[in-house]
């Protein structure tokens, strides 16, 4: 069941420069997985419209959720003056989430499956690793960053066989997952990624004949499938609409990559 | 007992709080935040005679105060929506309201004469206001003669009360509510969203896609109510005013202005409970002022 409520905000953390780690006690933990987002509204009634944050834990009461975001603009800079014992409405659960059973099965047990993240796609990861491990998947995680700034890395290695790419070269393989996947020869059952364009339309191809699960974003305005603004091109005719585009709020925003038009 | 029934076209109301096509699906979406059964009418989204795919994306984008859509009126087509969320609907007690849209008047007809005896639906909102899409639906609201031709057309292709959803884009409102008043239609609808632009500095683009959207949302508000007076004063069938709707306070004003009926938008977005919150205003309101029968209020200023 989805509802908007207000969560009370435990604590809130700098990770990186710009990257800020906010846990919130909510009722929406109850149902929270992988994959999920919820809608963060701000107190500002010009800012109307939910921010859409992933999932990036879920604690193990089930009493509140993590959220990792980049402050971009308006919205997510006033969520980063959030401090503990405020109250912020949340939207949610939203999206469909990862399928673990699925990704349990496709991971074909000693290759494992391969966890990709780019820049701010890494947080949702997180979740899943604990997810999958606990569900007792083999996970390898390959995080790719800008430069030297990381963030959660040590998490990741809770759950995880951990690699590291940065663009710059500061820490890990220069360059992106991809480039990490292939120097360190990783092999997989399945890949389950998230983060920039460019980089999910690389993975589709590299997945080739193997299932790569993909998040992806689009600008939204209800996050609850009404609006229909949030649309990506499917390669079927899409059960709501019949008109090959499906509504990534909530017929994702996890996809199987050859599902989808990049 | 406070009264908060209405009747447009000889259709009773439970209370004249609906919400606007386009921001609510069929229902089905909000259905896990609102009870339908609570609702004066439930107004789909718009739907064409065929599937129509929409505009390329971004389709959204938010405003100060509001928010900018180009969707482009994606919608399955008349024969999906007969056979799935007609019965989804069937299920509550309220009224339906049936959005139309095409890009010409025989697509219009078309979806008339499909729902035409169908006793699912209890009136047809026609859509001759929508900004984003390049052909049909704005081309008949904003010119008298398309107007007056496509209302006589539909009304002699359905038994369903007609309700033409009129455009703001146009220089006199009065005007157009008297077009269709003349041409037989049973009530109007206003405002759709009014055409708008936001540009994304950083990055020297449109952000929306289409370039141009429809602006909705409490900061158009003072322009649907300054709207939804003139046309109401303009005619004498029921008016359904819409635009920026978030309180019982807002549905009075509108109430205030002149409608009989309101319906509720964007608001949804940001409040999926906003329906019921705007129907309890209501009641609020009446109590606090002592007004048993909502139908007092209609037009008093
Ligand atoms: C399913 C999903 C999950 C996401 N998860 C995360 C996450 O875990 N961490 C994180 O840092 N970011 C995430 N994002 C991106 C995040 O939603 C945007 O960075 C945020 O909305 C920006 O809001 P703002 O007010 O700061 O920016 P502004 O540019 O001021 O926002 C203006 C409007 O544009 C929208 N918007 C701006 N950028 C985006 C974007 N990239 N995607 C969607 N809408 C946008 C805003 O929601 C708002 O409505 C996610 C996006 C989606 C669609
Ligand atoms: C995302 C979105 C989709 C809409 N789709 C339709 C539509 O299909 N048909 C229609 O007549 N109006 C449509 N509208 C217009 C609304 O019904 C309403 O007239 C307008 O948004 C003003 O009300 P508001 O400010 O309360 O949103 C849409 C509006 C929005 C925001
Ligand atoms: S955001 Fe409205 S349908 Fe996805």
């Amino acid at each position: 069941m989805k509802s908007k409520s207000k969560g009370k905000v435990i604590s809130q953390k700098i990770l990186a420069p710009g990257i800020y780690d906010l846990e919130i006690e909510t009722t929406l933990a109850s149902s929270a997985h992988a994959g999920q987002f919820v809608g963060v509204f701000t107190d500002d009634a010009s800012l109307l419209l939910p921010r859409p944050i992933s999932i990036c834990g879920v604690s193990d009461d089930k009493k509140s959720i993590r959220l990792v975001y980049r402050v971009a603009g308006k919205g997510t800079d006033k969520f980063s003056r959030l401090k503990e014992g405020d109250e912020v409405s949340l939207l949610g659960v939203l999206g469909n989430g990862y399928d673990t059973e699925k990704i349990k099965q496709l991971s074909n047990g000693t290759p494992g499956v391969l966890l990709l993240g780019g820049g701010i796609g890494i947080p949702p990861m997180l979740e899943l690793a604990k997810e999958l491990k606990a569900a007792g998947v083999k996970v390898i995680s390959v995080m790719g960053y800008r430069d030297d700034k990381t963030f959660l890395l040590d998490e990741f290695k809770k759950y995880s066989d951990t690699y590291v790419a940065s663009e710059d070269g500061s820490v890990g393989t220069k360059g992106n997952v991809l480039d990490a996947v292939r120097e360190n020869n990783i092999d997989f059952g399945c890949i389950c990624a998230c983060g920039p364009l460019p980089m999910l339309k690389a993975i589709k191809t590299f997945a080739g004949e193997k299932t790569a699960f993909i998040s992806l974003e689009e600008r939204m305005a209800c996050g609850v499938g009404a609006c229909l603004g949030c649309v990506v091109k499917t390669t079927a005719v899409d059960h709501h609409s019949h008109v090959n585009n499906a509504r990534i709020c909530t017929d994702g925003p996890v996809f199987e990559a050859s599902e989808v038009d990049l | 007992m406070i009264k908060t029934e209405v009747e447009i076209a000889g259709i009773k109301f439970k209370n004249p709080v609906m919400e606007g096509s386009g921001t609510f699906g069929s229902g089905m979406e909000y259905s896990e935040f609102v009870d339908l059964n609570k609702l004066g009418a439930v107004v789909t989204k718009g739907v064409a005679n065929v599937p129509w795919p929409g505009n390329p994306t971004p389709r959204v984008c938010e405003v100060y105060g509001g928010m900018l859509n180009a969707i482009g009126l994606q919608n399955p087509g008349i024969d999906v929506f007969m056979e799935r969320d007609l019965p989804f609907l069937e299920k509550y007690d309220t009224k339906v309201i049936v959005n139309v849209c095409g890009k010409s008047v025989a697509d219009y007809l078309e979806v008339c004469e499909k729902l035409t005896g169908d006793s699912r639906v209890d009136a047809l909102e026609i859509n001759v206001s929508c900004p984003n899409v390049k052909e049909g639906a704005i081309a008949f609201g904003t010119d008298k003669k398309a107007l007056d031709d496509i209302t006589r057309q539909i009304k002699a292709h359905t038994d369903k009360p007609v309700i033409m959803k009129l455009t703001p884009n146009v220089t006199d409102i009065s005007e157009m509510a008297k077009v269709a008043e003349g041409a037989g239609a049973d009530a109007i609808s206003l405002i759709n969203t009014i055409t708008g632009m936001k540009i994304d500095i950083e990055r020297r683009r449109f952000a929306l896609a289409n370039k141009t959207g429809g602006m909705s949302g409490p900061a158009i508000k003072p322009v649907a109510v300054r709207m939804v007076y003139q046309a109401s004063h303009a005619v004498s069938i029921p008016v359904i005013g819409m635009g920026g709707i978030a309180t019982g306070d807002d549905a009075i004003e509108f109430m205030m202005a002149g409608a009989t009926a309101v319906s509720v938008g964007m608001m949804n977005f940001v409040n999926p409970y906003a329906t019921l919150d705007v129907i309890k205003g209501i009641e609020e309101y009446m109590t606090r002022h002592g007004i048993e029968d909502i139908n007092e209020i209609i037009g008093c200023v």
